[in-house]
C-alpha cells in the first residue's frame, strides 16, 4: 500500500521527527537548516528585503510546475521585485492527513532544484498535519530574506511620468495552464506554466541600469491589474499599446474560447518594470540575453494624462481603458 | 492566429469603416442585439470608428441580464436546498437577485458548483447518486440545444438525479416585442450571431417585412460587426431592408436542423417574463411532459417571497436600448463590477460591465 501522511507525523513524536529527518532534512540539507535550532541565526549587510507567501495551488501538480516550485519562486520574485538578491527562505507545510508520502517526496525534491537554481538556502522549517477535510491535500506558505544592493530604489509609487513600461515576455501561460487540468474544465493543451525564479533576470537589469523605478511580477489579476496598481501608488497614467504585448497562441485560442482576457490571466515567470526611457534600450538588451527574458519588449509609456488609469490603443488604433480584473477570474492558481 | 487574426486585420478595420461612413447619408440607430456584440465594440473601439454616423444600441441579448428577478430568486432557493447540487455557467454566480446571490449562498454553505458545460454537471450527477444535481439553464437558442442533449443523456443513461431549471428565452420575439413598443426608433439590427447559426435567418424575416427595420447577422470580430454594419447602412440608404448574413461561416439560412431537432424534443415554448420587458408570449422554453421529472421547477417547486427590484437601476431600460450605461446614476458610482447593484454590471456579456470594463477613455 501506498505510505501516507498520518495525523500521527504531525504529532511531534517520532514520527514527526522522521518526516522532518528523512523527507525534509534529507533533500533540503544545508548548514543552518541542520543545526535544527528553534531559530536559523545568520548576519545580513545592507537594507532588507522580507516577505511572505502562502500557496493553495489546484492541482498540485501542473505542466511546467508544481507546488514546490511555486512556494519558491513567488517568494524568490516578491524579492526580486523590490530590487534584494534573495537570501534565505522560510518553509512551512500544511498537510492534510493520508497525503502520499511519494508526492511530498516530489515536491520537496522540487523546491530543492528550485531553490539552487535561485540560490537561495531554506533554513528554517515547520511541518503540521490536519485532520482529513481540514486542508485540500497540501499548503504550502514561504518567507524570504533578501538583501538590497546600495543605491537601487524601487517601489511601485515611483513611476514617473516619461518612464517606459517594460513586459519580459508572454501574458497568461501560468493561468491557461492551470486552466487546462482542471477538473470539469480539462482541456488539451501544449502549454506549460511560466513559472520561474525571475532574481537573475532583476540582476542582469540592475546591472546594467540603476533607473528602475518599479518591478512587479503580474500574478493573479494579470497584467492589467498590475498596470493599475502601479498607476495607481504612483498616481500616473500608463498608455499602453496592444500589438506590442506578446501573447502565446495557445494561451489566446483558449481566451477565446472560454471568453478571457489574457491580460488578466495570472503569471508567475514575468515581471512588469518601469524604467528610465533612455535606459529602455539597454535594460531589454540585458533581459534578452537571460533565459526568461528572451522576448521583453517596451509595452507602453507612463503619461501625465489620466493619472490612476491604464489606457490601451487597441490594434485598431482606438483607445479603451483596461481595468482592474474584478470578481474570480480562476480559482486558485497559485 | 488562424482564424482569428484575418478577422481582426487593422487596415481592413479602417477601409470598412471609412466605407461606411461615406455611405450614410445621415445619422442611423443600430441596435446591437447580442452582448458578446457589445463586448466586441467596447474591446476593440468600434464606436469611435463609427462614430458620429452611426449610432450602437446595445440590445436584451445577454441572457443573464434579462433574467427575471424571480426566476433568479428560484434558483437561490434551490441552492439553499440541503440535497442539491447546483451546476451553473460561472456568469450566473454573482448576479444580485431580491435579497442575495448564488455567491453569497455558496459562501453560506450552499453546494454551487460552475461548469462550463451541462455534460459536465451530468458528470456531477452520476458521481453523486446521493445528490439531486440542478443545472440552471440560462441561455437563448444557442446554448438550449446542449442543455437538451445533456438532458436525453442522462435519460438513456437512467441517471434519475439529474434535473434542469430551464430559464431559457427565445430571441425573435423579445425582438418583435421591443418593435412593437415603439420605444426606440431603429433603423437597423445586427441578429444575433451564434444564436442564428442555431435558427438560421428565416425567424428574422418579419422585421424587414412587417417593422421596415434592416437586418443583418453578425459575428463577434471587429470585422463580422463592421461588414454587417456596412450591409445595414447599405440596406437602409437603398431603402431596402432585407435580413442579410455577414456571419457565413457560422450561419446558415435554414440554421443547424440537428441541433433544432434535439431543441424542440426535450423543450416546448411558452410565455416568459423577461427583466425590463416584461412577460413576453412564447418568448420561453420549458421542459416538455416526456421529461418532466427533470424538471426542477416541477420537481423542487422552489419557494420564495415576493421578488424586489434593486432601487435606482436601469437594466431594464438598457436592455430595451432606450437609455445607455451612461445615463444611470448608480452607473460606476455606487454600480461598479465589484460591488454590482444590477445584472448588467455583472455578466461579462452585461452592457454596463462591457462600457466600464472596455470604454473608450473620454477625459473621465
Amino acid at each position: 500500500m501506498e505510505d501516507k501522511i498520518l495525523l500521527a507525523h504531525g504529532s511531534g513524536g517520532k514520527l514527526s521527527h522522521d518526516l522532518v529527518k528523512d523527507y525534509l532534512l534529507g533533500p533540503l540539507r544545508n548548514p543552518l537548516l541542520e543545526a535544527m535550532d528553534d531559530s536559523a541565526t545568520f548576519e545580513l549587510f545592507g537594507r532588507i528585503a522580507f516577505t511572505t507567501d502562502s500557496y493553495v495551488v489546484t492541482p498540485l501538480f501542473f505542466p511546467g510546475g508544481d507546488i514546490g516550485k511555486l512556494a519558491v519562486c513567488g517568494t524568490v520574485n516578491d524579492l526580486s521585485m523590490a530590487g534584494a538578491v534573495p537570501k534565505y527562505l522560510s518553509l512551512s507545510l500544511i498537510i492534510e492527513e493520508g497525503f502520499p508520502l511519494l508526492k511530498l517526496n516530489k515536491i520537496i525534491d522540487s523546491i530543492q532544484k528550485t531553490a539552487e537554481e535561485a540560490r537561495v538556502v531554506i533554513v528554517a522549517g515547520d511541518t503540521k498535519v490536519v485532520n482529513r477535510g481540514c486542508a485540500d491535500k497540501l499548503f504550502i506558505n514561504t518567507a524570504g530574506i533578501g538583501v538590497i544592493p546600495k543605491g537601487i530604489t524601487i517601489s511601485a509609487a515611483t513611476a514617473k511620468v516619461g518612464d517606459s513600461v517594460i513586459l519580459s515576455g508572454p501574458i497568461g501561460d501560468h493561468g491557461i495552464a492551470l486552466l487546462s487540468q482542471r477538473e470539469g474544465l480539462a482541456f488539451e493543451t501544449t502549454l506549460a506554466s511560466d513559472c520561474a525564479p525571475l532574481n537573475t533576470l532583476v540582476g542582469d537589469m540592475l546591472t546594467v541600469s540603476h533607473k528602475i523605478n518599479c518591478l512587479r511580477d503580474p500574478t493573479r489579476g494579470g497584467l492589467a491589474s498590475t498596470l493599475n496598481e502601479l498607476a495607481g501608488q504612483s498616481r500616473v497614467g500608463i498608455a499602453i499599446e496592444e500589438e506590442k504585448i506578446p501573447v502565446n497562441e495557445p494561451v489566446r485560442a483558449a481566451c477565446e474560447l472560454l471568453g478571457f482576457d489574457p491580460l488578466y490571466v495570472a503569471n508567475e515567470g514575468k515581471l512588469v518594470g518601469v524604467v528610465a526611457s533612455g535606459d529602455a534600450e539597454k535594460i531589454i538588451d540585458s533581459m534578452k540575453k537571460n533565459r526568461y527574458g528572451s522576448s521583453a519588449a517596451v509595452i507602453g509609456a507612463v503619461v501625465a494624462d489620466h493619472p490612476g488609469k491604464v489606457v490601451m490603443k487597441t490594434r485598431l488604433g482606438t483607445t479603451r481603458i483596461v481595468d482592474m480584473l474584478t470578481g474570480e477570474l480562476l480559482p486558485r492558481i497559485c | 492566429m488562424k482564424y482569428l487574426d484575418e478577422y481582426r486585420n487593422p487596415m481592413t478595420a479602417k477601409l470598412l469603416a471609412e466605407k461606411i461612413l461615406r455611405r450614410c447619408g445621415r445619422t442611423i440607430r443600430l441596435m446591437e442585439f447580442c452582448g458578446g456584440h457589445t463586448v466586441a465594440i467596447m474591446k476593440h473601439g468600434l464606436r469611435q470608428l463609427l462614430s458620429p454616423r452611426v449610432e450602437l444600441l446595445s440590445g436584451p441579448g445577454c441572457p443573464v441580464c434579462v433574467t427575471a428577478n424571480r426566476d433568479l430568486d428560484k434558483a437561490i432557493a434551490l441552492a439553499r436546498h440541503p440535497d442539491v447540487i447546483l451546476t451553473t455557467f460561472g456568469d450566473m454566480l454573482r448576479v444580485p437577485g431580491s435579497r442575495t446571490s448564488l455567491q453569497k449562498v455558496r459562501a453560506e454553505g450552499g453546494d454551487v458548483r460552475i461548469v462550463y458545460s451541462a455534460t459536465d454537471a451530468v458528470e456531477i450527477a452520476r458521481n453523486h447518486p446521493e445528490k439531486s444535481v440542478v443545472f440552471l439553464g440560462i441561455g437563448f437558442e444557442t446554448t438550449a440545444p446542449t442543455i437538451a442533449s445533456s438532458m436525453r443523456e442522462a435519460q438513456e443513461n437512467n441517471i434519475a438525479n439529474y434535473y434542469v431549471h430551464s430559464l431559457h428565452k427565445l430571441c425573435p420575439p423579445v425582438m418583435k416585442a421591443l418593435l412593437d413598443s415603439g420605444e426606440t426608433k431603429l433603423d437597423g439590427i445586427l441578429c444575433p450571431g451564434h444564436v442564428s447559426a442555431v435558427i438560421g435567418s428565416h425567424p428574422y424575416e418579419f422585421i424587414p417585412r412587417d417593422y421596415g427595420v434592416a437586418c443583418a447577422i453578425a459575428g463577434f470580430e471587429p470585422l463580422d460587426i463592421l461588414l454587417a454594419v456596412e450591409m445595414l447602412v447599405e440596406q437602409i440608404e437603398s431603402q431596402r431592408p432585407a435580413v442579410e448574413i455577414a456571419y457565413r461561416r457560422g450561419v446558415k439560412a435554414e440554421g443547424n436542423r440537428t441541433a433544432q431537432e434535439v431543441l424542440e424534443s426535450v423543450f416546448e415554448t411558452d410565455a416568459a417574463k423577461w427583466r425590463g420587458i416584461g412577460v413576453i408570449p412564447a418568448s420561453g422554453l420549458t421542459i416538455r411532459e416526456k421529461y418532466q421529472n427533470m424538471d426542477a421547477e416541477r420537481m423542487f417547486s422552489p419557494a420564495i417571497d415576493p421578488p424586489v427590484e434593486q432601487k435606482g437601476c436601469i437594466c431594464g431600460d438598457i436592455l430595451r436600448g432606450v437609455r445607455t450605461p451612461y445615463d444611470c446614476s448608480l452607473y460606476g458610482t455606487h454600480c461598479t463590477p465589484e460591488q454590482p447593484i444590477g445584472p448588467c454590471m455583472v455578466s461579462s456579456e452585461g452592457a454596463c460591465a462591457a462600457y466600464y470594463l472596455y470604454g473608450a477613455y473620454d477625459g473621465r
